[in-house]
């Protein structure tokens, strides 16, 4: 473990992260180019096969290799050692295999063209994540952290809002949420468990850090393919993953049944649970059916449903059978016509008042987009202050918002420099970034930045850590995150793992499977 | 099981037994072409149009065009590559209920029939398509039975099917009557006759087992009472209707539901109706009517089946 960089907790936070060194994290990026290209030379000499191609860049951190001494941190080195005696032929054969796994279990997202859909697998790499068990206290707890400070956060804003109150944050930036629900104010959850799954992004920046980059406190997804990568591992790399002492995430299944269990009505010892879906056409439709059959809970779809005074009822072949709790998988604007958008069909009529009157548990509970917009992001230090009373123990990326005009001035000087995202939007959608714009992109930007700045925040480019993967008969590193599933029931739940997710492209930063990325497994060790 | 799933299992294998139907139809259609007359000709659209439930035309069209409308026209929802193509629709809304080998069976079926180059085969060959077709839903129902569990979900798919059936063989028969209760009784076929009552068994697969019950004698009597009364093959009325009751009351005990209910008595009576029917009876008296009343009974049994277990009045059944 000498390589190993333990965690500070960090310092006392202030309100918001100084403008100054913005600068200085904006410039890494730019400076990476020059240092990446002598550095990798010198060391591609020491690097035996497979690992020819091994560069190592300063401007990222690691995840195998210690880049001073050049030589593998503690956790790699058994995967080190046994990929230096595995010939690529053999390599390239498990990769075949774990493909075809893939296909077989149809685990796979849908392609659009002109002559229909194509299938495709979502792009596996054979090569496991691996993180200590000392990387993984300092991850649970912090996720854990958030998690707690999120609900109370929730919790009062649709209640006393205290915070507002104290004006720990500023009042008109939750009014002005477009996922703030005014009509969940007053509404009492079981448990008063707003978030019961959170997956949270996590990258590590240069100096090896665990970063928080963004919350998914609406319907995070990507659990199955966290759990099918673990089974597909075990099936073509057995020998490698019994080297390894690594923790199980196969309960996650039961886990996420016992906390949806919690959420019931306390008059219903019994439970019936379901997943709810938007249907078949859904890019996640996969997982809702993977998650219901590995629970043994029933699929729905909102026309299976039906509200009776203010009771959730589905439609089966034997009678109106009461459902207790719903594991949505339908956003907020669709989930019930009645309170949202009137023109949905993919919602339950009437479900927001069933909920308000105690007679179904919602997983995640509604509103709860509010807390992941990103300008509040850059909130949570506070908030986890306010309610907890602790410093977060994972840092944010610094953010700017573009709401404050002094900061609004700075984004708008070092455009080329930032990652501009509007604050509502998730998966990559209404972002400009900065370094590989276009003069024409920043000033188009700079006008909305100026039209609308409560929509916008801004952070410097970040650099992912990078981890070895298989690619062409060779190992070389490319950019990942993590983002670990938390649940939360009756209490906190982490299952030690989660997606991580690869950059395939050489050089690229965007993870997301519509851009070339992929997943492999994550491994968590027991030391 | 959930509502939704018992409709989409429930049209799924409606559907294809449709499309398994007309494909034969269609085929035997065309082969009687072949050695017809143009008077006799018409009599033969005419028959295939009533058989497939549509108003027959006044003038009589090229066969190979009817025939191709029939096969594809994707505008008619009972073209066979529509029906195909329905089919598919509702396994696609419950992918995860039917068993992987069920779906692809019927994927491939459908990739076949909507494949780029499909009409210039069914040009060349309309015969091969006609196999294809059929081939693809017997591989299909073999699938079911062999992959997935005989439970609710089964004997909806079973009751689907064998609703479309008895439907289209009561359909087949009424279009026939005429020719089948002008022969006086014991007569064999006549030279006129003998090609359409050949057809009328072909269509249904029959001919062969026909054969080997009454010889190749053709007798309308004989005829009449193997294609509505006989209780052993799979493609007589009567074969369908004792499944379908069977089934319901299967259905109806795995929901708990009570059998004095009005599908139930439907299911029944129309049993009994068919059970102890003799085909003297129904030659002396009227049989295009009482195909009509059979046909009738089988819609109620349709329309009492979505109303109990799929489209059901929600304040009836609150209490569970």
């Amino acid at each position: 473990m000498s390589d190993f960089k333990p965690i500070e907790p960090l310092p006392p936070l202030q309100p918001l992260p100084p403008l100054a060194s913005g600068q200085s994290q904006g410039q890494s990026q730019s400076q990476s180019g020059n240092g990446s290209q002598s550095q990798s030379q010198s060391q591609t000499k020491s690097l035996p096969e497979p690992f020819t191609r091994y560069d190592l860049d300063p401007a990222f951190y690691d995840e195998m290799l210690d880049a001073q001494a050049v030589a593998p941190r503690s956790a790699y080195e058994t995967l080190f050692s046994r990929l230096q005696n595995m010939p690529a032929s053999e390599l390239n054969a498990f990769q075949t295999a774990a493909n075809a796994s893939f296909l077989n279990q149809g685990i796979t997202f849908t392609v659009y063209g002109k002559e229909g859909g194509t299938e495709r697998i979502f792009p596996y790499d054979l090569l496991p994540r691996i993180i200590t068990s000392k990387e993984w206290d300092v991850i649970s707890r912090g996720l854990e952290q958030r998690v707690r400070a999120l609900n109370a956060f929730l919790k009062d804003i649709y209640g006393e809002a205290r915070i507002l109150t104290d004006r720990a944050i500023p009042r008109e930036l939750i009014y002005t949420c477009k996922h703030y629900r005014r009509e969940l104010r007053g509404l009492k959850p079981p448990r008063d468990v707003w978030v019961s799954l959170c997956g949270t992004d996590l990258i590590r920046t240069p100096d090896g850090t665990w970063t928080v980059l963004e919350d998914n406190l609406r319907v995070p997804s990507g659990v199955s393919y966290m759990l099918t990568s673990r089974s597909v591992m075990k099936q073509v790399l057995p020998s490698l993953f019994q080297d390894y002492a690594v923790r199980p995430i196969d309960h996650y299944a039961q886990v996420l049944l016992s906390t949806l269990r919690a959420l019931a009505p306390a008059h219903r010892p019994d439970p019936t649970i379901v997943v709810l879906t938007p249907g078949v056409y859904n890019s996640a439709y996969f997982e809702h059916t993977f998650l219901a059959r590995q629970m043994g809970v029933q699929l729905v779809e909102g026309r299976d449903l039906l509200v009776h005074d203010n009771v959730v009822y589905m439609r089966t072949t034997a009678g109106l059978e009461r459902v207790d709790v719903i594991y949505r998988r339908v956003d907020d604007d669709f989930i019930d016509p009645l309170s949202f958008r009137p023109d949905s069909s993919l919602g339950v009529p009437g479900l927001l008042n069933a909920y308000r009157a105690g007679n179904v548990g919602l997983a995640n509970s509604l509103g709860t987009g509010v807390a992941d917009d990103k300008a509040v992001y850059a909130y949570v230090p506070q908030i986890i202050r306010y309610y907890l009373g602790e410093d977060a123990i994972l840092p944010n990326v610094e953010t700017f918002l573009c709401a404050d005009p002094p900061q609004l001035d700075h984004v708008l000087k070092n455009l080329d420099k930032l990652v501009v995202k509007a604050v509502g939007e998730a998966g990559g959608y209404g972002m400009l970034i900065g370094p590989h714009s276009t003069q024409e992109q920043r000033d188009d930007f700079a006008e909305k930045l100026k039209a609308d700045p409560r929509n916008y925040i801004a952070q410097p480019t970040i650099s992912l850590s990078r981890g070895p993967c298989f690619i062409d008969n060779q190992v070389e590193p490319r950019c990942i995150d993590l983002r670990p599933f938390v649940l939360f029931g009756d209490r906190v739940n982490i299952v030690p793992g989660g997606l991580t997710r690869v950059a395939f492209k050489k050089g690229s930063l965007v993870v997301n499977s519509s851009q070339g990325g992929g997943s492999k497994d994550t491994w968590v060790l027991y030391e | 099981m959930l509502s939704r799933v018992a409709d989409s299992l429930y049209w799924m294998s409606r559907q294809l037994e449709r499309a398994e139907h007309s494909a034969r139809l269609v085929d035997v259609y065309l082969n009687s072409m072949l050695d017809q007359g143009p008077q006799t000709g018409a009599l033969h659209q005419q028959l295939l149009l009533s058989s497939l439930g549509m108003k027959p035309k006044e003038e009589r069209e090229n066969s190979y065009d009817l025939a191709r409308k029939l096969t594809f026209d994707l505008e008619n929802a009972n073209s066979i590559v529509s029906c195909i193509s329905t089919s598919r629709e509702n396994a696609n809304q419950i992918r995860e209920q039917i068993s992987t080998e069920m779906y692809e069976q019927l994927n491939r079926l459908y990739l076949k029939v909507r494949a780029p180059g499909v009409i210039d085969e069914w040009n060349a060959q309309p015969s091969e398509f006609f196999t294809d077709v059929k081939e693809g839903v017997h591989l299909f129902t073999g699938v079911t039975l062999d992959t997935f569990s005989h439970g609710e979900q089964f004997l909806f798919i079973r009751v689907g099917k064998n609703l479309e059936r008895a439907g289209a063989m009561l359909l087949l028969l009424r279009a026939h009557a005429k020719s089948l209760v002008t022969t006086d009784e014991g007569d064999s076929a006549t030279a006129g006759n003998y090609l359409e009552w050949v057809g009328l068994l072909r269509s249904c697969s029959c001919f062969e087992a026909y054969c080997r019950e009454y010889t190749a004698d053709l007798r309308a009597n004989r005829i009449v009472e193997f294609l509505l009364l006989d209780e052993e093959m799979p493609r007589s009325v009567r074969f369908c209707i004792d499944n379908i009751q069977r089934d319901l009351n299967a259905i109806a005990a795995v929901t708990g539901r009570t059998r004095d209910s009005a599908l139930a008595r439907a299911a029944g009576k129309l049993r009994a109706q068919v059970d102890y029917a003799s085909v003297d009876d129904i030659m002396n008296d009227d049989l295009s009517e009482f195909l009509t009343g059979v046909r009738t009974c089988c819609g109620q049994i349709h329309s009492s089946l979505f109303s109990t277990y799929v489209r059901y009045n929600v304040g009836a059944t609150m209490a569970v």
